[in-house]
């Protein structure tokens, strides 16, 4: 097995750009992701079962199928619609909408988690029904769903490689560019395949920090 | 759509299943050995098969891949069939969280059915083998049943390599028609359909193994991926 080192040091600057990116598209994503689920989690509320079902059934189908064929759902057949987007924005739609099918469920489940005295009590304060989600139950029902809700950017994370596939030049879009160019594979792999694990290990470390400061 | 493309994406359906039945297979070995071994007396044992499922769990699976297709054979000098490749790829990376599983559902077993073991004086290998896996398997059927859809939509990434997968075969119909909706359309129905069959055969295996220990099967399971840093429970 040869290491070159150079390989590393030339490689590094590539890193640091495709770095960014993959924040960028964990950040994004998390966010389209937060919030298309609450939207998913409050209509599986509606009491009519022409809303839920649909909802529940596109939502399974997106959950239940490979988030790389979605990727490339959206990259070509989009602009057949005349609907252009860059590559990164699409990266960022479709990983966003797939791990929202997720988040609904963590939203459910802290919803569920609300006491029952809670929705008492806004009804015998005569609470119009927007603000007693507001204002009562969305937030007590985020405040305890925050940690399980960091465990689906963590799971994000892993996922973001997949937009090198839609040509978006994250961390492995990166090292497969510098390798390509420089015929030297194992140094670059190396380096972001360390990079993922610091990284998810950190976040973890964070997560697990949060959760003890909000369940107190 | 003609009958020659649609025989591509049946080619493809057919490598899909194989992948996903190999790998499944060396998933379920790996996760019931290093999820076992983290109940090990020795911590040396321990502490490996933790760093195993910190380390897989922590990269991700299409960098493992890109890692075994391209970083093993010129590091050791051996050169994977691709669907082997694929397959060590996947079991591993996903063995790493079922290992977790295993741990938490052996975790979750009732303390006194082990101390009821010790006081029998069976070696710990009887203890795990007759007291703890029989009572801990069927609850690893719902988490493990949920780790296989994602190992489903996982098999979908070996396509980058060129290995001929269904999503792959997708991509040859694409640039053969240059037209896309219709068939990523049937691609994503096609992955839906396999992953509604595998979750009924799960479900049915749940209802079998927990009759077998007198338990009825859990009412409705919310498909949630394995969390991080935490068991089942």
């Amino acid at each position: 097995m040869k290491w070159d080192w150079s390989a590393v040091s030339d490689f590094m600057p590539h890193f640091w750009d495709g770095l960014l990116v993959t924040l960028q598209i964990l950040v994004l994503g998390s966010l389209v992701s937060f919030g298309v689920g609450l939207v998913w989690a409050l209509l599986m509320r509606v009491p009519s079962r022409w809303v839920t079902w649909p909802v529940g059934v596109i939502t399974e189908f997106i959950r239940n199928t490979p988030l790389l064929v979605q990727l490339f759902f959206l990259f070509y057949v989009l602009p057949e619609w005349n609907i252009t987007f860059s590559a990164l924005t699409t990266g960022v739609v479709a990983i966003g909408l797939h791990y929202s099918t997720y988040t609904m469920q963590v939203y459910r489940a802290g919803i569920e988690g609300v006491p029952v005295g809670q929705w008492e009590a806004a009804t015998a304060l005569n609470l119009p029904l927007a603000r007693t989600w507001t204002a009562v139950i969305l937030p007590q029902a985020i405040r305890r769903v925050v940690p399980a809700l960091g465990n689906y950017v963590i799971s994000m994370l892993k996922d973001t490689p997949l937009l090198m596939a839609i040509t978006v030049l994250e961390m492995l879009g990166e090292a497969r560019l510098f390798s390509q160019q420089n015929f030297q594979f194992t140094e670059p792999l190396t380096v972001i395949g360390v990079a993922f694990i610091i990284i998810s290990y950190l976040a973890s470390l964070a997560l697990r920090a949060l959760e003890r400061r909000l369940v107190h | 759509m003609t009958s020659g493309l649609w025989e591509l994406v049946l080619q493809g359906v057919w490598v899909t299943i194989q992948l996903l039945f190999f790998s499944a297979l060396l998933a379920t070995a790996v996760s019931f050995v290093a999820g076992v071994a983290r109940t090990h007396r020795l911590w040396i044992v321990r502490f490996l098969a933790g760093l195993y499922t910190e380390v897989f769990r922590g990269t991700s699976a299409l960098v493992m891949i890109f890692w075994v297709f391209f970083v093993l054979p010129p590091a050791f000098g051996w050169q994977l069939v691709p669907m082997w490749a694929g397959t060590l790829a996947l079991g591993l990376t996903y063995g790493a969280y079922g290992s977790e599983i295993v741990r938490g559902a052996l975790a979750a077993v009732d303390p006194a059915q082990k101390e009821g073991g010790i006081a029998l004086s069976f070696t710990p290998w009887q203890r795990m083998k007759l007291i703890m896996l029989p009572q801990a398997v069927p609850e690893m059927i719902p988490p493990f049943s949920n780790l296989l859809i994602e190992l489903l939509k996982g098999t979908a990434l070996v396509s980058i390599m060129g290995m001929g997968d269904l999503a792959f075969s997708g991509n040859l119909v694409r640039l053969a028609l240059q037209e896309s909706a219709e068939i990523y359309t049937y691609i994503l129905l096609i992955y839906f359909v396999i992953a509604f069959l595998l979750t009924r055969v799960m479900r049915g295996l749940e209802k079998k193994l927990k009759a077998g220990v007198g338990k009825a099967p859990q009412k409705k399971t919310a498909a949630v991926r394995v969390p991080e840093g935490s068991g089942v429970s």
